[in-house]
């Protein structure tokens, strides 16, 4: 559709870009990113004829752009001003009717019904055909935005160049222009090239991504591979993080600001914040910690500052538990959506929990744990799936800050700890049995504060690994003897 | 809210608007024809045209002094006051729409005075030109005031190769200071021409005749041709011109011809009538309050105001400190500052509100 080659140019004495080549197909989404003065903008001038370059050419479908008459460039090439000029109070409809010039011929320029339609429905399309006889100067700064895109459609153009289309808009109309812009571009082969800053809607939404550094190509590449920490990071010179989407799997770039001088005390996390009632073990944490858990809310990745370890009665029975844990913690003042919240059929009063340290990091355990309906895991194919509220609750709480790996590695040691634990007590599953690894609902919380000594991995040897594993040991190990201790009591 | 809505009416009413201005025109015309030392009735006016303009067969008889004053003096006067006024109406629509400033007009970019300097040449050197004759005055000034456009240009284009408005505007500014000067130093030196230049510089359409409506008409019909035929340009080329080069525009090329035939329009307007301000820039300024900024009809409809408007003006002139005439410049820009001035402080209220 587009190719430009070598191409090398600029303004007057003053090169902006230097040998550039790239080529856009038929039904792409091209996004070109780069930090302010790359020449971004410079390539769409000279793409969409206002510029010359220097060395070098453009082909537009095959065809050198400078063969193009202003009108046959029109016809095929439409642009979407970052901002438009606004000398006279036009009516909307005035203004995107201007979209059809190219496409009226003779001397008299007569305005055919072909016209009339098109400008309808690009006025439908945009969502502006309610005001089409407001004056555009009285508009808000994204319905204008949406006027100059229907002038622009109603060129009928088979590629489109976006200057930073999403600038005046707010998220929803963001979303909405770029849906429809990826929508044209599979169902009607309209080929888009679109000028980015946001880094992580041109990921989203782009099939390729241009990245530009002093008027070179720094990458063409796939969102993912252009979008790389270190590269955006060399490029933008700031400090950014590459996190994946949570349900999209696309890239996305996150800003890391200035860290305060008072967050960085090394604060530990221990039984100071811990409080037990009958009813809830509560560990509140005074700000947020960076959590991997198992939990009945707030399960999987985020930041949480409340732990809540809930007993509730061995005849629990809720279809929706999570509705009921919700509805639970706001009870009792605790925002569900700060919070990890897990069940125990456990007594509370038989938790064990410890704090120990290691040069700079410090790990503090708290486990509720019960032998009952314990499962050999090798075995677990003949028992029938029917959960029981969980009888070992492990949480683990790192003064420092972990990798992702970290995270992950931590879980696998706590939970190889464990099923140690089930070996030298010999609980044993009761249909099997053989010896247990756990129980079918046990849950697992892993929190840091992401402050302090950096703790790159989590095995079994490394030094977070030992803490955790001597922890997650000794605690399981008296939190299952109180346990067994109640039980013969009872007896 | 009432406003709005008076404003959407006038828009939407295309055809009304052409009726309202053409009942203007006719009525001034009317007016400019009739009054005077001697008025003539209307009736007469019209048997008058119907015999001597239409040749229609007999309707009656006329005075044959009525007939002398309406053929010979009134109604080239009336004619040549309505071309000149439409010319630079027509012209100073064009000026804005192109430099999207709606207070441009010719005189922004050097052109009426480069026309200027061309009649004063005439006038103080005496000068006429072998074969045209009485000629040698509009000729020499529509050529001064394309010679001075394209200098004007060319100049632009030396300071930025790729002429942007602000460029063209402030070299127009830059000429008319030069060229000013130069007219001053013409009037310092003279003796005897002092009141001829004068007189001529501020303007007047009085005792010009056919001859002079025949100097003005072509270059009326090509300017105006040529502006009318780039409508569809100016409207783009308002959201800027970069954008009119999107749509489909040849920027350079449109920008040229309308420079061109605004300065055929001011150049033919100045060469027989003299420096007339306002107009240009009071005439459209109302049409498009009135019926809105779509060339198409902007550009129309202020031929037909700004020619109604001169009439009016030129009738003031003479008649209102009779039997001696004022420079018609001297009462275009009397009505037309403070109009001009209410425009202003009426829009700058409009947009705080």
């Amino acid at each position: 559709m587009l190719s430009v080659n070598h191409v090398t140019g600029g303004y007057p004495g003053h090169d902006v870009l230097h040998d550039l080549s790239f080529e856009v197909k038929k039904g792409e989404l091209l996004g070109i990113v780069g930090p302010n003065g790359s020449g971004k903008t410079t390539i769409f001038k000279m793409v969409s004829g206002i510029l010359k370059a220097q060395s070098g050419e453009i082909l537009l479908k095959e065809k050198p752009i400078a063969s193009y008459s202003a009108k046959q460039l029109a016809k095929v090439l439409a642009v979407l001003p970052q901002h438009a000029e606004q000398a006279f109070p036009y009516t909307v409809k005035e203004t995107v009717s201007l979209g059809r010039y190219a496409h009226q011929t003779g001397w008299f320029q007569m305005w055919s019904e072909h016209d009339e339609a098109v400008v309808q429905q690009t006025m439908e399309q945009t969502g502006i055909a309610a005001f089409q006889d407001q004056y555009v100067n009285e508009l808000s700064g994204g319905e204008r935005q949406r006027v100059f895109l229907a002038q622009a459609l109603a060129q009928e153009p088979e590629i489109l160049l976006l200057d930073e289309p999403t600038n005046h808009l707010d998220l929803s109309y963001q979303k909405e222009l770029l849906d429809l812009l990826k929508k044209w571009t599979r169902e009607q082969g309209l080929t888009v090239i679109s000028i980015f800053h946001d880094l992580n809607l041109a990921g989203l939404y782009c099939d390729r991504l241009l990245l530009l550094e002093d008027g070179k190509i720094n990458l063409h590449n796939n969102p993912n591979e252009v979008l790389n920490e270190e590269r955006i990071q060399s490029v933008y010179r700031t400090n950014i993080e590459k996190h994946p989407h949570p349900t999209v799997p696309k890239p996305q770039m996150l800003l890391l600001p200035e860290k305060h001088a008072d967050d960085l005390n090394d604060l530990v996390i221990d039984e100071r914040y811990l409080e037990r009632t009958d009813e809830t073990l509560t560990l509140t944490a005074p700000f947020p910690l960076r959590t991997m858990s198992s939990g009945v809310v707030g399960s999987g990745t985020g930041w949480y500052s409340s732990f809540v370890n809930r007993h509730v009665d061995k005849s629990y029975n809720c279809t929706n538990h999570r509705e009921e844990m919700r509805a639970f913690l706001q009870d009792h003042n605790i925002d569900p959506t700060e919070t990890v919240g897990m069940m125990t059929a456990v007594q509370l009063e038989d938790v064990s929990y410890r704090l120990i340290n290691h040069e700079e990091v410090s790990v503090f355990i708290v486990v509720t744990a019960g032998g009952g309906n314990a499962v050999d895991a090798s075995r677990s194919r003949v028992h029938d799936y029917n959960p029981l509220p969980g009888t070992i609750n492990t949480w683990i709480f790192v003064s420092g800050t972990l990798t992702d790996e970290a995270f992950i590695q931590s879980i696998m040691t706590a939970t190889e700890a464990k099923a140690k634990v089930m070996q030298d007590q010999e609980i044993k599953d009761a249909l099997t049995g053989t010896i247990a690894t756990g129980t079918p609902t046990d849950s697992i919380l892993i929190a840091a504060t992401q402050r302090g000594a950096h703790q790159p991995y989590g095995g079994t040897i490394t030094t977070l690994g030992k803490l955790v594993s001597e922890g997650v040991y000794t605690c399981t190990t008296e939190a299952l003897s109180k346990h067994k201790r109640r039980g013969q009591a009872r007896a | 809210m009432q406003k709005r809505f008076i404003r959407m009416f006038l828009r939407n009413n295309r055809f009304i608007a052409y009726v309202i201005a053409t009942a203007l025109l006719i009525g001034a015309m009317l007016l400019g024809i009739s009054v005077g030392t001697v008025s003539v009735p209307v009736i007469s006016i019209l048997q008058l045209i119907g015999t001597e303009v239409l040749q229609l067969p007999s309707m009656g008889t006329v005075d044959p002094m009525y007939t002398t004053i309406v053929m010979d003096i009134r109604l080239p006067r009336v004619i040549l006051a309505g071309l000149v006024g439409a010319s630079l109406a027509i012209a100073g629509a064009a000026f804005q729409g192109l430099l999207r400033n709606p207070l441009a007009e010719p005189y922004v970019l050097g052109v009426s005075s480069g026309a200027s300097v061309g009649a004063v040449l005439v006038l103080f050197f005496n000068l006429t030109l072998p074969f045209i004759g009485i000629f040698t005055l509009p000729v020499m000034s529509i050529s001064a005031s394309i010679i001075t456009i394209f200098l004007v240009l060319f100049f632009a284009r030396q300071i930025e190769r790729s002429m942007r408005v602000e460029t063209i505007i402030l070299t127009g500014i830059v000429f008319s200071s030069f060229l000013g000067s130069l007219l001053s130093l013409m009037i310092a030196l003279t003796g005897e021409e002092l009141r001829q230049i004068i007189g001529w510089l501020l303007g007047s359409v009085s005792m010009r005749g056919w001859e002079y409506i025949a100097i003005i008409l072509p270059f009326f019909v090509i300017g105006s041709a040529i502006l009318l035929f780039s409508s569809k340009e100016l409207n783009a080329m308002s959201f800027g011109e970069e954008r009119a080069q999107h749509i489909g525009v040849n920027v350079a090329r449109r920008k040229l011809w309308i420079l061109i035939g605004g300065s055929i329009l001011t150049g033919a307007a100045v060469a027989v009538s003299g420096t007339i301000g306002f107009v240009g820039l009071v005439i459209p300024h109302l049409t498009r309050l009135l019926w809105g900024p779509d060339h198409k009809h902007l550009l129309p409809l202020s031929i037909l105001l700004g020619s109604a408007f001169l009439i009016v003006a030129d009738l003031i002139s003479r008649t209102i400190i009779s039997p001696t005439e004022l420079p018609i410049g001297v009462i275009t820009s009397l009505i037309g500052a403070p109009v001009f001035a209410i425009i202003l402080i009426r829009r700058r209220k409009e947009r705080r509100g």
